[in-house]
């Protein structure tokens, strides 16, 4: 094989993988549209609350970074934690948050959600902007969405922001609410979550 | 004497917030999302838990039945309350410097009390007038630089700040024309049930428009009571900067944590 035709071989296996990764990459905007497109579809279903549910779970656990919305939740003090502390903190949130989001989102009835711009903040976070379209009983609302594009092929949503009121930041201060009211105990917290998870 | 009091209070309340644990300039001024101290949290606790009963016994039930009623109704109602707090709103435009704003308003509440049949109706939306944010004292106090001083409880009202709840008091010192002609001047039209049932009106209607948002807040929090603050302090702060971007609300720096 001569040099010329290795080097033609190298360029078009370069090309070949930044077309194909293009293809896969997806803009924070698109991939927030996407996922409330998808979430509309599963509330606007005639099917059981108990199975809305269980889809809702689904879409969050493959587009919400829940694990990173744990360690925020719980500030500083995750450098603190054991590997063992945290494995057993990140377990049992994400079975909280699943549970907890599924069953926040389920009260609602076909929502129209209307994607409307993105702003990059830095390379780590964008911010997508939409708006919950207005009903007969209710005003038109603002949701802003913080997308973690770390892996630009695979951004996941970090924070919901409702109205200019950041519900991870509502959570992280619950969380620090509980952890101070109970003398710097982080099991108090575990034991707060896990009554939640097992409450019906 | 007892308003003066409460005054004081407040007011030292706000300053020894401000100072406690910061470098004396305030939080807000700064566009920070500062920590707002919670100096009476076992009584603020106390008072919350008193809430909830008196919403569970008597602004639930009242909301729960209030949203069966006519569509009309429940407009009408709302129209209503909603153009008696643009009395409030007015002034405090005007104190914020927004005169554009306050311009607006005014004209906003007479077509709606004349045409509107005493705000029942919102004709002033339908020829341009929309409808702006609320603006009350506390806001006005945040948007000249006071800082929110410590977290608050307060019976029946609900969550506040010392700058907030001394924000409050303007409104029984003359601040609120619509309190100023139904129970603070003796004007023959108005009554004291007026300015009471009105406020009640505007407490079901809250209520019943934010029905399942609030249960359903209260059913999925670990900590309701910390949520709630939560939540109100950063739609205040929202408020205070009237912002309008998400960008202003949101401090990044808070998110640097998570590596």
């Amino acid at each position: 094989m001569s040099i010329k035709k290795i080097r033609k071989s190298l360029i078009y296996i370069v090309f070949s993988f930044i077309l194909s990764s293009n293809a896969f990459s997806i803009s924070p905007k698109d991939f927030v549209q996407q996922t409330v497109d998808e979430a509309a579809v599963a509330l606007g279903q005639n099917i059981s609350k108990e199975l809305k549910i269980v889809k809702l779970k689904t879409i969050a656990n493959k587009s919400v970074d829940i694990e990173g919305i744990g360690l925020y939740s719980i500030g500083k003090r995750r450098k603190e934690l054991t590997d063992t502390q945290k494995e057993e903190y990140l377990e049992i949130f994400t079975k909280y948050f699943l549970k907890s989001f599924a069953s926040r989102l389920a009260q609602y009835s076909d929502p129209k959600i209307r994607v409307e711009s993105e702003k990059y903040l830095n390379k780590k976070y964008t911010m997508v902007s939409s708006v919950l379209v207005a009903t007969d009983d209710k005003p038109e609302v603002k949701i802003d969405w913080r997308v973690i594009t770390k892996d630009p092929e695979n951004p996941l949503i970090i924070d919901v922001i409702i109205e200019g009121v950041s519900l991870a930041k509502v959570q992280k201060e619950e969380f620090n609410a509980i952890i101070q009211n109970n003398d710097e105990d982080i099991n108090a917290l575990f034991k707060n979550l896990l009554d939640f998870v097992n409450k019906d | 004497m007892a308003r003066i009091l409460a005054i004081l209070f407040l007011s030292l309340s706000i300053f020894t917030s401000s100072f406690a644990g910061s470098d004396g300039e305030n939080e807000l001024s700064k566009s920070k999302n500062g920590e707002v101290k919670d100096c009476f949290e076992k009584l603020n606790r106390g008072i919350f838990a008193f809430n909830q009963a008196i919403d569970g016994t008597i602004f639930e039930p009242l909301a729960k039945g209030y949203k069966y009623l006519p569509s009309p109704v429940r407009t009408g109602t709302s129209n209503f309350v909603g153009n008696v707090s643009t009395l409030l709103t007015i002034p405090n435009n005007v104190l914020q410097g927004d005169l554009d704003i306050a311009g607006k308003n005014t004209l906003r509440f007479i077509v709606n009390t004349t045409v509107g049949i005493v705000g029942l109706f919102d004709p002033a939306s339908a020829i341009g007038l929309n409808s702006y944010e609320k603006e009350d004292f506390g806001q006005t106090l945040g948007r000249w630089g006071a800082g929110e001083g410590c977290y608050l409880v307060l019976p029946v009202l609900g969550p506040s700040t010392a700058r907030d709840a001394l924000g409050s008091l303007g409104n029984y010192m003359g601040g609120d024309a619509w309190y100023n002609v139904t129970v603070r001047n003796d004007t023959h039209y108005f009554a004291d049930f007026d300015y009471y049932a009105s406020k009640g009106a505007a407490g079901v209607d809250f209520r019943a428009k934010n029905f399942e948002d609030i249960n359903n807040l209260e059913e999925n929090s670990i900590d309701f009571y910390a949520s709630v603050k939560s939540l109100y302090l950063q739609d205040r702060r929202k408020k205070i900067l009237n912002a309008k971007g998400i960008t202003q609300t949101q401090n990044d720096s808070d998110w640097e944590e998570i590596e």
